[in-house]
């Protein structure tokens, strides 16, 4: 008798698991609720930050609200941060991630990964002028910030500076260290320092923003739920993101929010 | 002038020596590497990798317990630097906060109304503020209102690096306590022997040099040791302000390789291994001391 219980537990609890598979984060489902849930960063600017009001806005944000009207749904934005976001996507929270995610081989065993990938981002570094860096094998044996246990950090060292990095674990730190001389560059994403730059110009005239080409660019991808990524759901995400590209909409939200055009996007555009 | 403690000196000269003789092999080697970059012989490609580089590369092969610098030459030297910023930044520390003790409470006790208050004030600065603000107040706050120096590379540096700001930080911070072990050892010295040398004609500093403090220093060993072992463990907290000590060094390592296990236990070897040759160190020093019939 006990088995048999053990055994209905069992089977209820898959039928659940299927049913909730089978209904949750489709098309007919978000237009059923007339609110398509999105998460988005709030605290990475441009891509997704808070404005004045303590509403979320940025690049992303932006995206998310044509995806909403192109189901013609109402759009609700959920902040996420890189503990979480993948965590309210399995637990059907949010339909749609797009959170400045980094595609790797673990991430998409966890989340339904839409390509084309829709953005990427790459290693730079915020310079003094009068150190006349232009590339990363112009820092050898000059002193870099970084951030503590940033991933390009060991390459850094090992094939350019040739010497510690000056590392701090958060952005305000190396800032201060970098104003403060302790070292000539800032090392860290692209888009962010770009962005440092053009809304802080007065703060950071005296250096400018270097790309490291020897650093690939790492592409981001915008996610649904793992079982969703071969449903119409999916499928329909990945023809909207090949049509925001093939039209340019891509590069004007960008424009609009960083002040410029990025390599990737301009190549990943044509 | 002869002072008054002269017993035991056969053991206790023969272990001076010694202390001194590894201090000054220990010194040298890390001033070398310090000022000339490299070290004078490599130990990594010279004999840690060649001794243990094939068991450990296969033991993360075979166990997946990735020992990463005992194989590969980059990290190897990585670390063996950054325990070696720890050793000499722990030694620099050591000497001068002992330095300052010494001083300031020859400072406390002085005639001059002005010097005591000086080292009063020094005390309340550096004893009540923890120093993990210490070091950021001095490296960010300070540091960028001294005077610079042009580099060869184009950019003007600050006076002081994040080596120095540690080490001016670590010595202050543990010298306001040293001041008061060394008070506390003073005061325990007996007024009559102060005066009893007073009577035999010795000037103020000579009672304090040759009478005072070295009764002094013996009362005061073992919570001067408990404070230096304390100053050694702190100098973990310079990895806020980028010093490329072990801590440092060991979390760049974990966060490339994501082995923080191997790394954390490596943490805990060193410094257990670093303490307890300091508090060797101490208890020899402490028995060297000792005069037969005084204390205990």
């Amino acid at each position: 008798m006990k088995h048999g219980f053990k055994i209905f537990g069992v089977i209820g609890f898959a039928a659940c698991m299927l049913t909730g598979i089978a209904v949750a984060g489709t098309i007919e489902d978000i237009k059923k609720k007339g609110t398509l849930v999105v998460g988005t960063k709030a605290d990475y600017p441009p891509y997704g930050m808070l404005d004045s009001t303590g509403k979320i806005v940025g690049m992303e944000p932006d995206m998310a609200a044509d995806v909403a009207k192109r189901l013609g749904v109402k759009l609700e934005l959920v902040p996420t941060v890189a503990s979480n976001r993948m965590q309210f996507l399995q637990q059907g929270k949010i339909d749609l991630m797009i959170s400045t995610m980094s595609v790797n081989d673990e991430r998409k065993k966890a989340v339904g990964i839409i390509e084309p990938y829709y953005y990427a981002g790459g290693v730079a570094i915020l310079v003094n002028k009068a150190a006349n860096v232009k590339s990363a094998a112009d820092l050898k044996g000059k002193p870099v910030c970084a951030i503590q246990g940033a991933f390009y950090n060991n390459r850094i060292q090992s094939e350019f500076t040739g010497q510690d990095l000056v590392a701090f674990k958060g952005v305000p730190e190396n800032e201060a260290a970098l104003l403060g001389g302790q070292c000539v560059g800032f090392v860290y994403d692209d888009v962010l320092l770009i962005y440092k730059k053009t809304a802080d110009g007065e703060k950071w005239k005296d250096y400018d923003v270097v790309a490291l080409k020897e650093f690939d660019p790492v592409p981001w991808g915008l996610a649904v739920k793992l079982e969703d990524k071969d449903t119409e759901w999916g499928k329909f995400m990945a023809a909207t993101t090949a049509e925001w590209l093939k039209s340019g909409t891509l590069l004007a939200l960008e424009k609009k929010w960083l002040g410029q055009n990025t390599e990737w996007l301009i190549n990943a555009s044509k | 002038m002869a002072s008054i403690v002269t017993a035991d000196s056969g053991s206790s000269n023969r272990f001076y020596f010694w202390i001194a003789a590894a201090a000054l092999v220990v010194f040298a080697y890390f001033a070398w590497t310090k000022l000339f970059g490299l070290a004078p012989v490599n130990i990594c490609t010279g004999a840690i990798i060649p001794l243990l580089g094939g068991i450990t590369r296969s033991l993360n092969e075979t166990a997946g317990i990735n020992i990463i610098y005992l194989y590969e030459p980059f990290e190897c030297q990585r670390m063996l630097n950054g325990m070696g910023t720890t050793i000499y930044l722990s030694f620099v520390c050591v000497i001068a906060s002992t330095i300052i003790g010494v001083l300031g409470a020859w400072a406390q006790m002085s005639n001059s109304k002005i010097l005591r208050n000086i080292a009063a004030g020094y005390i309340q600065f550096f004893r009540n503020t923890p120093p993990l603000v210490q070091m950021y107040f001095f490296f960010f706050a300070l540091s960028p209102l001294l005077p610079r120096i042009m580099t060869d590379y184009g950019v003007a540096r600050p006076m002081f690096d994040s080596f120095t700001w540690a080490a001016i930080s670590l010595s202050f911070f543990a010298g306001a306590f040293n001041v008061e072990i060394f008070r506390s050892g003073i005061e325990a010295v007996p007024r009559t022997m102060t005066e009893a040398a007073e009577a035999l004609g010795y000037t103020r500093p000579q009672v304090f040099r040759n009478v005072v403090l070295p009764l002094a220093l013996r009362v005061c060993i073992p919570s001067l040791t408990n404070n230096l072992v304390n100053l050694v463990k702190t100098t973990t907290l310079a990895f806020a302000i980028s010093v490329p000590e072990t801590l440092f060094v060991a979390n760049q390592i974990w966060s490339d390789r994501v082995n923080v296990f191997e790394m954390m236990v490596t943490l805990f070897v060193f410094y257990i291994g670093l303490v307890a040759v300091l508090v060797w160190m101490m208890e020899r020093w402490e028995k060297a001391m000792r005069i037969p019939g005084y204390g205990r």
